[in-house]
């Protein structure tokens, strides 16, 4: 298979797919239900309902907060117990909804039937009421960042989108809901495909898929050809190199359609892209042609300790720990708990926290393989350098925050890290450059956000 | 004898010529510095610490003038010469002294390693700053110190040092300059410049827990739960709760300790005094109220 990848950079973590197999089960309904607010890029969402009302499967609960924002919807049928505050993946206390589950009943208006719709039996369908569907139903980037789809659906007037990429690289170690979901919802992912290229007037599309998923290639591909064979659409399925972090936006749009995104504010439509999460292809089809608002989404819960590792299909809000017990309880000992995988994933102090639109896995390690090793100094091997798949030169970046110039860290295009960690990951000297960099990142856009609110 | 004459011609001529030139450019490009500038810089330590925040003691003699000019040189303070190097310069601008009591770094976090259990661990780079950014840190609480030290780091007079047995930072009142180094350092907003108050001895909240009641509780033994109880008791009103935090405002309080007393968590300090809090008149009617 001749794979392509991105051109800069790029490291290749143990891979440790140990749920590659795992058929998604359907997760167990929880007691009490958490709703974060901020589950998205954005301004929070605001919550639409008081305590005590009853609230049915696929209810907005809270409505988008903003432009930049996303409303949030019950995944659970019963009563709000309370509005108040509970520790969320940022590891503070944020504002949530708390739901008692009572049954499981459902908004009618949801479609549950398993019958696959086309866009070709909805001639009402138009790319402006398949954006709103979309915006309606609260649906954001299922990757982790958590961007609003829609926003990404409606590019400013300086850029025209020409093509729109599936980000079905899942290159982050330990994850395999994205290929579970591939497996098991290729047609659905299709169609939500084609509703993308509709919403974003365009008829290309690729679907990037990384070697370690033969058996995904293999059935897109064949899918595909069926599906888009003689029609205005072109898709491709692109294999790609084994290779992290190729499942970030501007990696994946330089490894498939070979073209370099700019620093920011430039984002990949600059160049023409469009990339959306398969997820978020999955949660498109069932906005557009279910009616079903995002509230469900596949979660892989894994950890080479944990006795029963799986791929779920949760509802969001179900505390983290009821997924951990469903896959034989937390290992003995002390472990590491992760909102995400390994590399990008975020380390969590409570196993309360609920599964969020974002949550695309919960990742325990144990201890030993956790730990941290001793930072030396750094011996000027520029193995960070290479590794940076931004270009950026992570080891003078690091320094630069620790003596706290930040002009300088302006200029080196700090703001340009998307925070993947290989530099940390790759450093012989096991020096936390990521940890710096972040800090000065948020230091050095906060600089230039006031900057901007000056002028 | 000729050439003797020639020289000293020419070269009284260039020396004119020299001469009408400086002249005329020292009128033209002639830059107006305002003398109070250098004024004030005599009166300043000299040291070019950085402590005021400006680059040297030119800075801030700079700066100083600029905001008599603007009408108010608040803010600006020389923490090497203090209060005594600030009066004169206020006197010489003409300006009301700005500080002119003198303030102190207060700490308001008693979330001591027994008072406060650790529920995690962090293993990443170990400033406040970065600990901060991660999340609630290696406590419950999401609000007290983090025990990195970035005020530590950021004080230029060592007057700020982590207690090893508490893990919390403690300031040297004698050695504290108010420069507010610290407080900019924090990441949490825990320290306060207060008025150091007559013979050092104060009364503050030390807490910054917004968490309702039930939630500080449980993150810690020694936070405000903002039950109000000091509100209450305070007779010059100079208690207020606000988002589950109570905060004593330093110019109305008159040191009663009243409130220390009342605190049933034990989160007002009261520092400096020579006897111990409790005044037991207060006191009696308050358990008398707590039995019925």
């Amino acid at each position: 298979m001749n794979a392509k990848s991105f051109r800069i950079g790029g490291i290749h973590p143990e891979e440790n797919k140990l749920t590659n197999d795992a058929v998604t089960q359907v997760a167990a309904l929880p007691k009490q239900a958490i709703f974060p607010l901020s589950q998205h890029i954005g301004a929070p969402a605001k919550p639409v309902v008081q305590k005590g009302d009853k609230v049915k499967v696929g209810t907005m609960i809270a409505e988008a907060g903003g432009f930049v924002s996303a409303p949030i919807y019950s995944s659970v049928s019963g009563t709000v117990f309370k509005i108040d505050t509970a520790i969320d993946a940022t590891g503070y206390r944020k504002p949530v909804i708390i739901i008692n589950v009572e049954g499981d009943e459902w908004e009618e208006a949801i479609d549950r039937s398993d019958k696959l719709e086309t866009v070709e039996a909805h001639p009402e369908l138009t790319p402006e009421e398949v954006v709103n569907r979309v915006k309606v139903a609260g649906v954001t980037g299922m990757g982790g960042a958590g961007f609003p789809t829609f926003i990404k659906l409606t590019p400013p007037p300086t850029a025209k989108a020409e093509c729109v990429i599936i980000n079905a690289v899942e290159c982050e170690p330990y994850i395999t809901a994205d290929f579970r979901l591939m497996m098991e919802k290729a047609d659905e992912i299709l169609v939500g495909l084609e509703l993308l290229m509709m919403a974003a007037k365009v008829t290309t599309g690729y679907i990037g898929i990384e070697t370690n998923k033969p058996a995904a290639i293999e059935l897109l591909t064949n899918k595909c050809a069926e599906k888009f064979g003689g029609t205005k659409y072109s898709v491709e399925v692109v294999p790609l190199k084994q290779r992290y972090p190729q499942g970030g936006e501007k990696q994946l749009v330089d490894a498939v359609i070979r073209r370099q995104v700019p620093a920011p504010p430039a984002i990949p439509v600059n160049v023409g892209a469009i990339v959306q999460n398969v997820g978020t292809a999955f949660a498109v089809y069932e906005a557009v042609m279910k009616h079903k608002p995002l509230f469900e989404r596949y979660t892989t819960v894994t950890g080479k300790k944990l006795q029963n590792p799986g791929n779920f299909l949760v509802r969001m809000g179900t505390p983290m720990k009821d997924l951990i017990d469903a896959c034989g309880g937390m290992p003995e000992g002390d472990n590491k708990l992760l909102a995400g995988g390994p590399m990008m994933g975020k380390a969590l102090t409570s196993v309360e926290v609920p599964i969020c639109k974002g949550t695309n896995s919960v990742t325990i390690i144990s201890d030993d393989e956790a730990r941290r090793k001793e930072p030396q100094p750094c011996i000027r091997c520029a193995k960070c350098v290479g590794a940076c798949p931004m270009g950026l030169e992570p080891y003078l970046l690091a320094k630069l925050l620790e003596v706290k110039n930040w002009e300088r860290a302006e200029r080196e295009d700090i703001v340009s890290c998307i925070e993947c960690g290989s530099c940390q990951f790759t450093c012989p000297a096991h020096r936390p450059l990521l940890d710096n960099i972040r800090l000065g990142k948020s230091t050095v856009m906060g600089i230039i956000r006031s900057r901007a609110a000056k002028k | 004898m000729n050439f003797i004459l020639i020289a000293v011609i020419v070269l009284g001529a260039i020396g004119l010529i020299a001469a009408v030139v400086l002249f005329a450019a020292s009128k033209k490009f002639a830059v107006y510095e305002d003398p109070r500038i250098a004024q004030v810089n005599e009166l300043l330590p000299g040291a070019n610490c950085g402590g005021c925040g400006f680059a040297g003691c030119g800075g801030m003699a700079d700066a100083l003038v600029k905001g008599a000019d603007a009408g108010s040189i608040e803010g600006l303070s020389c923490p090497v010469g203090g209060a005594d190097v600030m009066g004169k310069v206020a006197d010489l601008l003409g300006m009301a002294i700005a500080n002119g009591e003198p303030k102190v770094a207060v700490v308001r976090c008693n979330g001591t390693c027994e008072h406060r259990p650790c529920i995690a661990e962090y293993a990443g780079l170990r400033t406040c700053a970065a600990m901060h950014a991660c999340g609630a840190g290696e406590t419950a609480c999401g609000f007290g110190c983090l025990g990195c030290g970035d005020c530590v780091a950021a004080c230029q007079f060592d007057a700020i040092r982590l207690n090893p047995e508490t893990g919390i930072p403690e300031v040297d009142d004698d050695k504290c300059t108010s420069c507010g180094a610290c407080v900019k350092a924090c990441p949490r907003g825990i320290i306060e410049l207060r008025k150091k108050g007559p013979k050092g001895r104060r009364v503050f909240v030390s807490c910054v827990n917004k968490d309702k009641g039930p939630v500080a509780m449980k993150a810690c033994a020694v936070s405000c739960i903002g039950c109000g109880k000091c509100e209450k008791e305070c007779p010059f009103g100079a208690i207020t709760v606000e988002n589950n935090l109570a905060y004593i405002d330093p110019e109305k309080c008159r040191l009663c300790r009243k409130c220390v007393t009342v605190c049933p968590k034990k989160a007002i300090r009261d520092v400096n005094f020579p006897t111990p809090p409790p005044a037991p008149k207060p006191k009696e009617p308050k358990v008398e109220e707590a039995k019925a």
